[in-house]
């Protein structure tokens, strides 16, 4: 773990910022893979949506760990809220699709 | 809070963290992001119960202009790049070129909303307003309290420059622009979804 933490320190204290551009690249990548899904393809509305959505929860996987440190500080609390956050913010977005659109 | 204690006896700590009160405060931070995403998950799934509830007015697929979104996201996520960039050099302990990317990401922050009021103020012209249709109230309290969150973060980001320019980089100055970056990086997860959820499925739906 201390070593972890010493690596890291070094990339950031000196030299180009990889990390960063690796995050900037990713993210570029993703957006633009979603608009060509969108416009390229003539598949279901339901598999083109879901392949959208996959691909942006990637990318915000890319900003939580190349950008915003969330492995640093209190690491396991901030792992715990932000899954928690995401968790609700889904149950709140999937349970009202499936009540009231699919009316099931 | 056994992981904050831990993390002071690492070698390493970015001053940010270097004080409990600043460690307490980042934790206090992530909080509030988690229960913003709650308040836009909200927003999110009214937008996607009125989707096609247009009432006669314009449509999704008549509104959103592929080339106006995709200016706005890039933007948006270089701006993203660019915060990130300012975190950096303040951990260097660079405070002019913490200053420089932070006056970056601010200016790239105001041509995004520069852009929405641009694309709002487009679509109120061709009729299709906040009490047109049900589908464009939604549309418009989502992205519209999105655009609100960067405003808010421009004038806030204006406030940690002028504090960083009289004070430097101390424990606290460091955290303050340490929050803010997670903040203005917590802007663009959300617009990743605006644009998924609103923008592209827009197209397809």
């Amino acid at each position: 773990m201390s070593n972890e933490h010493t690596q890291a320190h070094a990339s950031e204290h000196t030299g180009f910022p990889w990390k960063h551009v690796i995050g900037l690249v990713l993210s570029l990548i993703l957006t633009f893979a979603a608009l060509w899904c969108v416009t390229s393809f003539a598949f279901s509305p339901a598999l083109i949506v879901t392949v959208i959505v996959i691909l942006a929860v990637v990318q915000a996987f890319v900003q939580l760990f190349m950008f915003m440190h969330i492995t640093e500080g209190s690491k396991v609390w901030q792992i715990t809220a932000i899954g928690f956050g995401a968790f609700i913010a889904f149950c709140v977005v999937a349970g009202t699709l499936w009540i009231m659109l699919f009316a099931l | 809070m056994a992981a904050v204690t831990n993390h002071n006896n690492k070698p390493y700590e970015p001053l940010e963290y270097s004080t409990e009160e600043g460690s307490l405060r980042i934790f206090g931070f992530w909080l509030f992001l988690a229960a913003d995403m709650v308040l836009f998950a909200c927003l999110f799934a009214t937008y996607l119960m009125y989707i096609h509830h247009t009432a006669g007015g314009p449509s999704s697929k008549e509104l959103f202009e592929v080339k106006d979104f995709m200016i706005e996201t890039v933007d948006l996520l270089v701006s993203s790049f660019t915060c990130g960039l300012a975190t950096l050099e303040m951990r260097r302990g660079n405070k002019k070129a913490t200053i420089a990317w932070l006056i970056v990401t601010l200016i790239l922050g105001l041509v995004f909303i520069g852009f929405e009021v641009k694309e709002f103020t487009g679509m109120v012209q061709e009729g299709a307003t906040l009490q047109t249709s049900a589908f464009l109230t939604s549309f418009f309290i989502l992205v519209g309290t999105h655009g609100c969150h960067v405003s808010i973060g421009i004038l806030w980001m204006l406030c940690i420059i002028a504090q960083l320019a009289t004070r430097g980089i101390n424990a606290q100055t460091a955290r303050k622009v340490f929050i803010i970056g997670l903040y203005w990086h917590f802007l663009d997860v959300i617009w990743i979804f605006l644009f998924t959820a609103v923008y592209l499925t827009g197209l397809v739906l």
